[in-house]
């Protein structure tokens, strides 16, 4: 391997003192970097990049068939040809950090390598330009791909039904808690409030609200757990559910999950599992054996669908016996004769969550994952993923503030008090992370430690790529005592720096408008040096 | 920044000035010194009721949204419209930069909040929390 | 496991770093009688080969190879290839929401370029990254109607797709939402002396589809004027957003809901498409789902940003305007790059052609003795309503048996709607399939496939 040592420009040196430590930057090198303006800024009348073949029947005059609805202007819709459309968004792409870059170490969003031969059977004939309407006769393939991905599903969270119809992770846990509140209703009574630990994702409580719940904060205990005993004092004829994220968002697996599922069951109230973790138990344990009654999963974490920049995603949702008369319409149902056929006639359901099936092209990419990985290979990647988190830990607690010392899975999460005493907060080191080659992890997330740094390794990384990243996390903790300015104004090797996102959202320019000069900032030709060092953000989870 | 000891405050960083029946209400420098850089302001309308302890607004920076408590219960007579265009005012005159003013139903409850005195000694307490 | 980069000894090595002496040291957190000792009972690891060969016998299941009318909220346009050459790029297909702007540029100014083609085609102020889909979109403007009008009542046209409504009540039953749903008239579009009846002070909005579930254009100013006499907000949702390349755009709508499928988006069995909303911009604070920026950097150079974040789960937790947090960022970016190939020009010719083909099909197949065009009159895009003298299921199998998938039966959805079926014609199918699926429906022998 080539070690390159890059030297910042900007660091400050002081004078009759050492030079401060600058780090050592093994990873990455600058590479070329193209300038590349708005693609309305390429536009020019005349210029295209299609041709449509001839019309085989008589045009249409469009007054005719419209009358007066119209169109006459498509406004500033670009006009650009081929070649400037793929230099375009090639352009645009290398200006994208990636999981095929490096290590995407973002805590609870497991960001795995996504195999490349999904996206080849998602695009074959006969699957990518299936309609969602064409006859069941003629669509028993893609109906076998969605009965196999529910078996393999239900198999993997030891549940005995599943929806594929959820389209994110949030969609599913929308979807999770209809069937609770459908549940209960029947009943008599759909309950009142959800109990949500403070260590939860925000769509957590953003869901029981759409759901018509109110949000009951749970306190977790000074491990980082479930306390116990304020579930037991919290819970009542009132609780309709727990939402609850297992392994919990600091990588703790809840080791009294089954006196916990115990106590809200006891109520009659229901166990929800946020599957957003699920990467550290596949193969190794079921959700579905100790006690859950509901979870979604997320395909484009456990499942290695790819995140493309922020979705889509999918979420399904695996349910106990007692919920199934509760899922969304339609259901997939296997006929005597082996064919599968979709069940509509539903009349405990809660209805449709969203058109059509879900996000059909994550179900093939999933299931392609599943057959890849089989029962040792998921086991194997559970266990990296795991060994993974562990290693780094192992390797960064003697740097970093480890707040819980409690035994982690697949994600281990610091603070940065050590570093925040000379100012260096974990967003900082996030973005000096950049600057190492590295995308940085979760950061000010989960909320119940102060300055997280919420790192989940994934099993994609090899033991070298671990080595440097855990190199460049040491180098930052010396930068942070010997020369914290360099990580203050971080990064320095991006080909933009920190962004100014107070007067991104005091005056918000959602659009562009050929009036640039007036609406927009200036485009690349116009840099001013001016503009002073933004202070940091106050921080919130980025993830 | 001192805190004027003409006006009252909220344990929720809220001052109040009172001027007969008229309660204008606004935020405090250590409440907009945590907040950081103010993007938006949420205020009511004019005509809507606010009650003493309640939401009646938020604040938001980039990354945080702090919810707004009136101090006094009342009727809204004015909104600070400056805020709409210029939300950073209360980042840089937090004691001018004044949110709504109330018609008091209620003047008395002002004797419950805090004095300059009384608040300075709260924040204190509170940032060595 | 060839997804797996470390070796065996790789392994030994970490766990010894770490200080235990099996993997298994690392799973005591999880009760023993939870763990699993055995293997899943799932199929065994396959190779590449046999995954594809899998993929391939399922996709030979399916209707390959057919020709096909089918419409109805997925609509069959070719897609450019440069399309999944460039969506293909690790850079985009690997990469997370970009959160850190810094090394997410790429992701964030594709977003940007997104919004403004979606206000161009709209004619709406702003637009957002993304939502699910048309369906959940729909739903989610309306619950955006309702805190922007803090009014609970809807009014919801009867033409709006079935499965689109079907999820709006979903959403809405425990929102507090109580609904009107409003009928067709003999022109297939809104009835508008029902709606005005329906529209009351207490409307937080009235949806439309337009062009709606039967392809007929609806009369969006009218509407509007309606529901705003009211102060009720008008939502329009668009199905089929290559109309917007002919049909004038719905710009006295308040917000409007897009499933952006047509725009270079697979078929793929339903899924994943590209909901988005665009709204007028002093809806803003009230708007769901993320938006991108323009900005500058320390520098004074220009780049993008996530911003007005606030509004979203992650910070606002049960106060925010949505739950949605994972959108549908790459097919949004499909839809760009597919803007960006037929543009200004190509999408208005494209449209042209859809119109051209869809008349052609509607007089076609209305010629045949005993058929009727539904909605004659009234003005539409890519679809139209067919009645015939067979039912349309009788019809279709004897489509099938030329490898032709027919209009859909509508009666399930409009049991007054007995015998129609809605089809959609686009720049896919040619005047020989149109020809031949005529004389198929007219009894006619047609030689096997003499229509491709």
């Amino acid at each position: 391997m080539v070690t390159k040592t890059v030297t910042v420009t900007n660091a400050t040196d002081s004078p009759g003192k050492q030079a401060p430590f600058v780090g050592n930057r093994s990873k990455v090198s600058s590479h070329i970097s193209q300038n590349e303006g708005l693609i309305f800024e390429k536009s020019s009348p005349g210029k295209k990049a299609y041709r449509l073949a001839p019309l085989d029947v008589p045009a249409i005059d469009p007054h005719i068939v419209l009358g007066e609805q119209v169109r006459e202007d498509l406004g500033l819709l670009p006009e650009v040809s081929e070649i400037e459309i793929i230099r375009h968004f090639t352009r645009l792409s290398t200006w994208n950090y990636a999981i095929d870059l490096g290590m995407y170490p973002l805590g609870s969003c497991t960001m795995k390598y996504n195999p490349r031969v999904n996206e080849m059977v998602a695009r074959l004939e006969g699957i990518a330009d299936a309609h969602p309407y064409q006859p069941e006769s003629l669509s028993q393939g893609a109906m076998r791909v969605m009965w196999m991905l529910q078996e393999c599903l239900k198999e993997i969270t030891g549940m005995e039904a599943i929806t594929l119809q959820p389209a994110a992770g949030a969609h599913g846990e929308f979807t999770g808690i209809l069937l609770v509140r459908a549940y209960h209703e029947s009943k008599g009574n759909p309950r009142k409030k959800i109990l949500i630990p403070d260590s939860a994702h925000g769509t957590n409580p953003a869901t029981a609200a759409i759901c018509g719940y109110q949000v009951q904060n749970l306190k977790s205990n000074s491990h980082g757990m479930v306390d116990l005993a304020e579930l037991e004092h919290l819970v009542d004829d009132e609780t309709a559910a727990l939402m609850l994220t297992n392994p919990s968002t600091i990588g703790v697996f809840e080791s009294e999950i089954h006196k916990i599922a115990d106590v809200l069951h006891s109520k009659g109230a229901l166990l929800y599992m946020d599957g957003a973790n699920m990467n550290a138990l596949v193969g190794k344990t079921r959700p579905g054996d100790f006690g859950v009654d509901v979870m979604h999963l997320n395909l484009h974490k456990t499942f290695s669908t790819p995140h493309g920049g922020g979705g889509p995603g999918s979420g399904p949702v695996a349910c106990k016996k007692i919920l199934e008369p509760f899922l969304p319409t339609p259901i997939l149902v296997e006929k005597s004769d082996n064919t599968l056929t979709f069940n509509y006639d539903r009349p405990q359901s809660v209805g449709r969550v969203r058109m059509f099936y879900g996000n059909y092209g994550m179900f093939v990419r999933a299931l392609a994952y599943i057959l890849a990985n089989g029962p040792d290979g998921l086991r194997q990647t559970t266990e990296d993923a795991v060994l993974n988190a562990n290693y780094i830990r192992a390797k960064l607690e003697d740097v970093y503030e480890l707040p819980y010392k409690t035994p982690t899975l697949h994600e281990v999460v610091f603070s940065d008090r050590r570093q925040s005493r000379n100012g260096v907060k974990t967003g900082d080191i996030a973005k000096r992370l950049i600057d190492y080659g590295f995308h940085p992890y979760t950061t000010s997330f989960p909320m119940i430690v102060a300055g997280a740094l919420m790192i989940e390794p994934t099993e994609s990384e090899s033991k070298e790529e671990l080595d440097q990243f855990i190199d460049a996390m040491r180098q930052i903790a010396r930068e942070a005592d010997e020369n914290p300015e360099i990580i203050l104004h971080a990064p320095h090797a991006t080909r933009v720096s920190r962004m100014d996102e107070v007067a991104a959202a005091r005056k918000p320019v959602l659009r562009w408008k050929p009036d640039a000069s007036s609406e927009s900032p200036a485009p690349e030709t116009a840099v001013s040096e001016k503009t002073p060092p933004l202070v940091p953000a106050t921080p919130a989870k980025e993830y | 920044m001192t805190y004027p000891n003409t006006f009252r405050y909220t344990r929720e960083h809220e001052w109040l000035q009172v001027e007969g029946a008229i309660g204008t209400v606004g935020i405090t420098d250590y409440a907009q010194n945590s907040l950081g850089d103010i993007v938006f302001v949420d205020a009511p309308k004019v005509g809507d009721t606010v009650e003493a302890g309640k939401v009646f607004g938020s604040v938001e920076s980039v990354k945080a949204v702090s919810d707004l408590y009136s101090p006094v219960s009342g009727t809204v007579t004015a909104v600070n419209q400056e805020l709409v265009t210029a939300p950073e005012k209360i980042n840089t005159e937090p004691h001018q930069a004044w949110i709504i003013k109330v018609q008091m139903s209620n003047p008395s409850e002002a004797d419950a909040l805090l004095s300059s005195a009384d608040y300075e000694k709260f924040i204190a307490e509170e940032t060595h929390a | 496991m060839r997804y797996l980069p470390k070796s065996p000894s790789d392994r030994e090595a970490m766990l010894k770093e770490i200080g235990v002496s099996t993997i298994g040291d690392l799973f005591q957190s999880i009760p023993a009688e939870y763990r699993l000792t055995g293997d899943l009972n799932i199929p065994p690891q396959m190779g590449e080969q046999e995954i594809v060969n899998l993929f391939r016998s399922a996709a030979d299941r399916n209707a390959n190879g057919y020709a096909s009318f089918l419409g109805a909220g997925a609509y069959r346009h070719y897609r450019p290839v440069v399309i999944d050459a460039l969506v293909q790029r690790g850079e985009f297909l690997t990469s997370y929401t970009p959160y850190q702007a810094e090394i997410s540029q790429g992701t964030l100014q594709a977003i940007f370029e997104f919004q403004t083609m979606i206000c161009e085609l709209t004619g709406m102020e702003i637009a957002n990254a993304s939502m699910y889909d048309g369906s959940t979109g729909a739903a989610e403007s309306v619950m955006m109607a309702a805190r922007v009008t803090r009014r609970s009542h809807m009014v919801v046209a009867g033409t709006v797709h079935p499965e689109y409504r079907e999820v709006l009540r979903t959403y809405a039953q425990h929102q507090g939402l109580t609904k009107h749903r409003v009928g067709y008239g003999a022109d297939g579009r809104v009835d508008m002396k029902a709606l005005e009846a329906a529209i009351t002070d207490q409307t937080a909005c009235v949806l439309i589809q337009s062009p709606n579930f039967f392809g007929v254009i609806e009369d969006v100013a009218a509407i509007a004027d309606l529901a705003h006499a009211k102060g009720a907000l008008l939502i329009v949702s668009i199905a089929e957003a290559l109309s917007l390349g002919i049909v004038r755009p719905p710009t006295e709508a308040d917000i409007v809901s897009i499933e952006a499928q047509s725009f270079g988006v697979a078929i793929s069995y339903g899924g994943p498409y590209c909901g988005v909303l665009a709204c007028k911009e002093k809806f803003i604070r009230q708007m769901p789902g993320r938006l991108t920026g323009a900005t500058v950097d320390q520098n004074g150079r220009r780049g993008f940003v996530l911003t007005l974040s606030t509004r979203e789960q992650h910070i606002r937790r049960e106060k925010a305007t949505s739950n949605i947090c994972t959108n549908q960022a790459l097919v949004a970016l499909m839809t760009c790059i597919y803007l960006t190939i037929y543009g200004k020009a190509g999408m208005r010719e494209l449209a042209e052609q859809n119109l051209a083909k869809t008349h052609y099909a509607s007089q076609t197949l209305a010629a045949i003795p005993g058929s009727k065009l539904l909605f004659a009159n009234s003005p539409r895009f890519n679809e139209f309503v067919l009645e015939t003298a067979e039912a349309p299921e009788a019809i279709n199998a004897r489509l099938l048996q030329q490898k032709m998938i027919g209009g859909l039966p509508l009666s399930a959805w409009y049991p007054e709607l007995k015998h129609a079926s809605l089809w959609c014609a686009t720049e896919q199918n040619s005047r020989a399939q149109i020809d031949a699926a005529a004389a198929i429906i007219a009894g006619k022998h047609v030689p096997a496939l003499a229509y491709v």
